[in-house]
Order: structure tokens, then sequence, then C-alpha cells
């Protein structure tokens, strides 16, 4: 007779697996992918190639020279996300070295240097963003304007439409936001200046769709978020009208991209349904604050990191509800 | 559709058998009764070698008042009293009996009647439940809880119903549906004599919605038990571990006991398996002690995957080969579902009173995956029906931190495995909080015994 296998139960498994998941949110950014590829042309399959091979040898190369790792997957699909969402933060006239300088800092720094994978506190591809951000403030707030040919490399160049709302309530020129010449419509569409990822609202949206059908996220933190900011942004302008109006809002700057694709990364995110809507009503308070009151016109990046460090304490006080609390004594 | 409000999964339900009738086991060559077949205390062999026993002969006699005789399933010469290893992996004493023909102690009503209860309506509930412990009768689910310690809270809990269990929401296994199919009306009579145990009015049947025939055919046969009291069958959603007892309750009455120490009939609720029912009506209008049970066997690789009625004592093998024999490909032979059975070591465990299925799994199904780093995806907080961090509960177990895993409520997990079942990396997840729920476990008896 064969030898037989003991071990405790369960014996068999759901058959899900780390890359599957990885690659299902892969599938989910493809709708967004092909929108930035046709609206800013091969700068942005450039710079998305770059970011996703620079991502993926900075892991595989830290793992096995630096940890001396061996049963490590670069292929798990970890890195390749890092990479396109990376690329999603960037404009697509980066110089590509900038490029690679986010993807180290990304895995290096805030990746592989907590442990690597589901041990980083931070996300990386954001930290990544936030870190060029503040290094290179020039390169990373000059936007390609959409639609201009798909080799065209030195393209005109655009201010998004946050940045030209912020300059126009700063003014106090409130003409200038009439003038603001992307639509509603427009910028639902992606037809406005930005990063790559960011400006295809409805291609995000897509994305979303699917990783809720699929399972792989749940509705607590995209929705939490993008409710929190149109209630409390049109709460503002209802207050004082010169306020952008909420909707105009929603399509703008990387709010889709970031409650969609970046606030819902697993290692950075609460692990309880209560701990995810707090995570996100914060997210979109911060966002509004920053983006009202702050000196960037983007707040988006930064409310995700500074509520990723508000994580482990998030999990310490919001418990899911345990069985067997609800009887009525 | 009712089911439970936290957590749980849908694995693969895989009910190979659940056409398959119910076919009498032929008779083992050598009946091995072992004496911890219950939760308790073993009970003790009051037989020798040489004696000669019948079926429905008491061979032990129970080790307390937690705790259940054992009657013979077999007639014929007891061979010797030794140890086998049983499903827990480990060596139990256990009586060997030699079979010699097919007779039955004269005292068991072998006739096909239903005796309805409104025929002895005069029997009183001391009576019944001393029946039921005198025939031995232990959860039949699984768990193998003294029926008649069930049977009889603690002073100062009212009972207000019944809950059966039928609904077998372990993949692959089919003993129940197929019971439900061909022996509805003593099922009901002794969800009957249940209900008159304890002295409650109200009755429901569990069954998830994958036993659509089972729920008709119950529910149909349940109108005629109108007259006097109320038994109603309650379809359910399907969904993995509505069998749990807390679960069921929580989708059958929407009452969730608190945590343990707390007995389900905090909430009102007395829970009996399906089987259960069976073997009381059996008990108790029959005089038949609980010394045959029907068992699935089933597997992927198995030529005919089977419902049977199996005496007591049989070994797995012998029921194995029934089916075609064990596959060239198998890898782990399970003792009940895959979600909750037991790996086993040999194929020669007997079958016992807990004993709901033998499962056949191939070689490929019989590996874990290899584990990866936690994402914290949470894919285990949201399966969890017990509302707890099955992520942090393993952490802490490997950290030792046994003081934070009690106040993590590790002692609530039920041990349904829906975390490991359902992580994506493959972590050996309840493997470690059972650790932490032993140890946990140990050291508030410790601090009691003080």
């Amino acid at each position: 007779m064969n030898k037989l296998t003991v071990s405790l139960s369960p014996h068999v498994h759901s058959g899900d697996s780390v890359s599957k998941n990885m690659y299902g949110v892969l599938i989910a950014l493809v709708p967004a992918l092909l929108c930035s590829f046709v609206y800013f042309g091969i700068g942005a399959i450039l710079v998305t190639l770059v970011s996703v091979a620079s991502c993926v040898f900075f892991e595989w190369a830290i793992n096995k020279y630096m940890l001396k790792r061996t049963d490590t997957s670069v292929l798990d699909g970890s890195a390749i996300l890092t990479g396109v969402l990376l690329a999603f933060n960037l404009p697509s006239n980066l110089p590509l070295w900038i490029v690679m300088v986010g993807a180290l800092f990304a895995i290096g720094v805030v990746k592989m240097t907590f442990g690597g994978l589901g041990c980083n506190l931070f996300n990386p591809a954001l930290a990544g963003r936030a870190f060029l951000l503040i290094s290179f403030p020039v390169q990373m707030t000059t936007w390609p304007k959409p639609l201009q040919g798909f080799f065209n490399v030195d393209a005109e160049t655009a201010a998004t439409p946050l940045a030209l709302m912020k300059q126009a309530i700063k003014d106090g020129n409130t003409d200038a936001i009439e003038k603001i010449p992307n639509s509603l419509l427009d910028m639902f569409t992606g037809q406005t200046g930005g990063s790559m990822g960011e400006v295809c609202e409805i291609a995000l949206l897509l994305g979303l769709f699917y990783m809720l059908y699929k399972k792989i996220i749940t509705w607590h933190i995209p929705v939490s978020i993008l409710a929190t900011v149109f209630i409390f942004a049109g709460a503002l302008h209802l207050a004082k009208p010169e306020y952008p109006s909420p909707f105009m809002d929603l399509v703008s700057g990387g709010l889709m991209l970031g409650a969609i694709f970046m606030a819902t990364d697993y290692v950075t995110s609460p692990m309880s349904k209560k701990g995810q809507l707090v995570y996100g009503v914060a997210i979109g308070f911060l966002t509004v604050v920053i983006r009202t009151w702050g000196a960037y016109p983007e707040g988006m990046s930064f409310a995700i990191l500074i509520m990723n460090a508000f994580v482990p304490l998030i999990n310490n006080y919001f418990k899911p509800k345990r069985f067997g609390e609800v009887v009525k004594k | 559709m009712k089911t439970f409000r936290i957590g749980g999964v849908h694995p693969a339900e895989n009910k190979l058998s659940a056409s398959a009738p119910i076919k009498v086991a032929d008779l083992p060559k050598t009946a091995v009764f072992p004496m911890g077949q219950h939760i308790g205390a073993p009970a003790t062999p009051i037989v020798k070698k040489g004696d000669k026993v019948k079926v429905g002969t008491k061979i032990a006699e129970a080790g307390g008042f937690v705790s259940a005789p054992i009657f013979s399933s077999v007639s014929g010469t007891v061979l010797k009293i030794d140890t086998v290893i049983d499903a827990s992996g480990y060596p139990k004493p256990a009586v060997y009996i030699t079979v010699e023909g097919d007779e039955w102690e004269e005292s068991i009503d072998r006739s096909p009647e239903l005796v309805h209860i409104d025929k002895v309506y005069d029997l009183d509930s001391k009576e019944i439940i001393e029946k039921i412990k005198n025939a031995g009768i232990v959860g039949m689910g699984g768990a193998c809880f003294p029926t008649h310690v069930k049977l009889t809270p603690p002073p100062g809990s009212h009972p207000t119903c019944v809950i059966i269990n039928a609904v077998e929401c372990e993949p692959y296994l089919t003993a129940d549906h197929r019971l439900m199919l061909e022996h509805p009306d003593e099922i009901l009579e002794g969800v009957a004599l249940l209900m008159k145990a304890v002295n409650v009015n109200r009755a429901y049947i569990g069954i998830e919605n994958n036993k659509p025939d089972a729920i008709k055919l119950m529910s149909e046969k349940a109108q005629y038990y109108h007259k006097f009291a109320n038994i109603e069958v309650v379809p359910l959603k399907v969904k993995y571990p509505q069998g749990g007892e807390k679960q069921l309750i929580d989708a059958v009455i929407k009452r969730q006991v608190p945590a343990p120490p707390a007995l389900p009939v905090s909430v009102g609720a007395i829970i009996q398996n399906v089987g259960t029912a069976m073997a009381v009506y059996e008990a108790v209008m029959k005089n038949k002690p609980l010394f045959e049970r029907v068992v699935t066997v089933t597997g992927k690789s198995l030529a005919h995957p089977s419902n049977f009625l199996v005496r007591m004592g049989t070994p797995m093998s012998q029921l194995i080969d029934a089916c075609g024999g064990l596959p060239s490909d198998t890898g782990k032979v399970i003792g009940g579902g895959p979600m909750m059975g037991k790996a086993l070591m040999n194929t020669d465990v007997p079958i016992c009173k807990g004993s709901s299925g033998v499962l056949i799994m191939n070689d490929k199904e019989s590996k874990r995956g290899k584990v990866q780093p936690c994402i914290r995806c949470a894919k285990c907080v949201n399966a969890c029906p017990m509302g707890l961090e099955p992520f942090l509960l393993s952490k802490l177990s490997e950290a030792q931190n046994w003081e934070r895993s009690e106040a993590e409520d590790v002692t609530s997990c039920i041990e349904c495995g829906s975390c490991q079942f359902t992580c994506p990396s493959h972590r050996p997840l309840l493997d470690l909080i059972r650790v932490g729920k032993s140890t946990v476990m140990g050291i508030i008896r410790s601090r009691h015994a003080k």
C-alpha cells in the first residue's frame, strides 16, 4: 500500500493564490493602461516598461544578492504591479532615469527594507511617487497634453485642472475657473493633463467593477473614500461657491486611481471592514483638506501615505464583530 | 434564504454519492470497538476473552455521566481486549469480537413498522432520556457528544426549541441526505421524541438548499405532526460551516450563542444531528441500541462512491473494497469530510459512532500548496464565521504570546478551517491557531484549578 499523507484539516483549499490576486489587479489595470498608451503615446509605453522592468530587477537583485533568499519568486506579480502603479503616477514625458530612481526607492527602500512581500508599511508605488515629487518637482509636474500624436515626444504641456483651479482660487480670480478648458465629460474620459494612469476615470471604474466581481477587493475602501470626498467637497462648495463642485473633485486628479488601486493595496490597508471604512473616510477627508488648503494642488497620494502609517493602530482599535456579541439580553 | 450572518466560505460541493441509495454493508470478520468513541470518559469493557455476545449486547459500560456505553454490532466471541489505532492516530483500548452468524438480542424490535409517538404518548421526558442514555447514543454529526447530556440542560436554563442539524455542509458527504430520503418517518418520530425529552413544542430542521428533494420530502412528511407539535423545515443557503452548532442556531433562529463557556441552550436551542434523531427513534421505540450507522465512502478516484449502512467496528478498508478498492493514486484517507475530517494513518481504522464518511483523496489533492508570506488580504478575516482574526491569532501562536491570544478570543475558534481554506498564501493558519487554542485552554483550566 502507498504511504498515506497525514496532516491536519482542512484537507482542501480554495485554489486562490498570491499571484492570482496580483495578476487579477493587473488585469483590472489593463483598460487604464491602454487609455494611457492611447492618450500619451510612445512616452507612456516607455515609462511603463522601464518602471516594470526596474521594479522586477531591483526586487530580484536585492533578494538574490543582499538578502540571499532563494525561495522567493519575483514573478508572483507583486513587483510587476508596483511597476505599473508607479508608472501610472508619473507624467509620460518623465526622463527614464528618473523612473528608475523611483523604482529603486519604491522596491529597495519602501518594500525590501521592511522584509519584502507583505511586510511594507507604505504603498511602494505611492511612496516612490512622493519621493520623486519632492526630489524632481519640475519634471514631476510637467504634464503633456493628451492625444498629440503617438510618436510625438516633444508634446505641448498643460497644467492639470486641479492646479488651474487652485491658482484661480488663490488669485481670487473666479472667472478663471469658468475658463478651465476641460469639461466634466473630458475629465471623466481622460482628455486632460495629468499622470499617465489617473486621467481616464471610466477605465479605472471598469477596473473597480472587475475587482469587485472577482472578489479581489471589497467595496468598503473605494466607496468610503469617494463618498467622503463628494460629501465634504460638496459641503465646501455649498458654503463657498468658488470652491469647485464635488463632481469636479470626483473626476479630477488621482482620486479614482488612488481610491480604486492605491488605497486598496492589501498590505497597507486595514484588515477589518470597520477599519477599512475608517481608513477610507480619513483618506477622503485628508484629500479634500490638502486640495483645498494645502501647498500641493493634489492630495490623494499624501492622504493615502499618511493613513498607511495609521493602519497598525486602526487594526488594533477596529476589530471585526465577534460572534456572540449581538445577543439580546 | 436564511443563513448565518458572519463569514463563511463555499468549497466545491462534490456530492458524488448523492444519488447512491444506502446499501447494507457486509458483516466484518472481526469487529473492533474502541472504548473512546465519544467526548468524555472512555467506556469500561464488561466482557472478557471468550465471552459470547449477540448483536446489541452491551460490551462496555459508560465511564461517567459524560460518557456512553458501547454495544456489540455483531454476534460472536470476544477475541481479545487490546488496543487499536483509531482516527486520532493514537492506540486506544478496544474490544475485538470474532463474528459468528448474525444473532440479535431478543429485546430488539426488528419489525419494519413505524411506531408513532402518539401511540405511546404516556412516555415522559425522564424515560426518554434514560432510554437514550442506555442505548449509548452520542451526537452522530462527528463531535460525538453524549446525547443524554445535551438533553439534560443545566438547572436554570430554558430550552425553547429543538434544532435538527440536517445541513451536511461538509463537501462530499451524503449520509444525512440519503437518510432523509430513505427514512423520513423515523427521523421525524425521533424529532418528536427529542422535543418531548426537553418539553418544547417547536422544532426546526435546517437543510441546505443543495438538497431540494430532502427539503420537499421532509416538509411534506412534517405535516402529519402539526396536530401536536410544530416541526418546521428551514431551507438554508449553501454556506460552510453552516453545520457548526452556533452557525446553525444563528441561521435558523437569528440568535448568537455568547462566547464560551456558554452553551447553545443559553439562547434556548437544543441541537441534534439528523442521524441522532433516527438513532433516538430506534432506541426509544424499537429498543435498539446504537450499533450501526450510515457512512458515505467517496472520492474522485474511487470507482463507486457509495452510502452504506454499516455495523460499528467494521474496518474502513472493507468499505473501500466494496466501492471498487483503494485507487492506486491514493494520497490521503480521511475519516469524515475534507474540511474538518481527520487524515488516517491506515485504512484498518474501525467505523465508530461518529464516522460520517470515508474520503479518499488522490496524491495531487493531498499536498498542501507552498507557503508564502501573509499579504494581509483580510480574506481570512472575512471568512471566519466566529468574527476572529486568523492572521493575528496565527502570528500570536508563532510568537507564543498566549496572553494576547486569550485576549483576542482564540478559544472561540471552532476549528472549521475556513481561514486556511481561503488563504491565498497557503499559510497553516488553523494548525497554528489550534496550538494557541489548546495552550490557552490549558492555562485557563489551571487558573480555575488554583
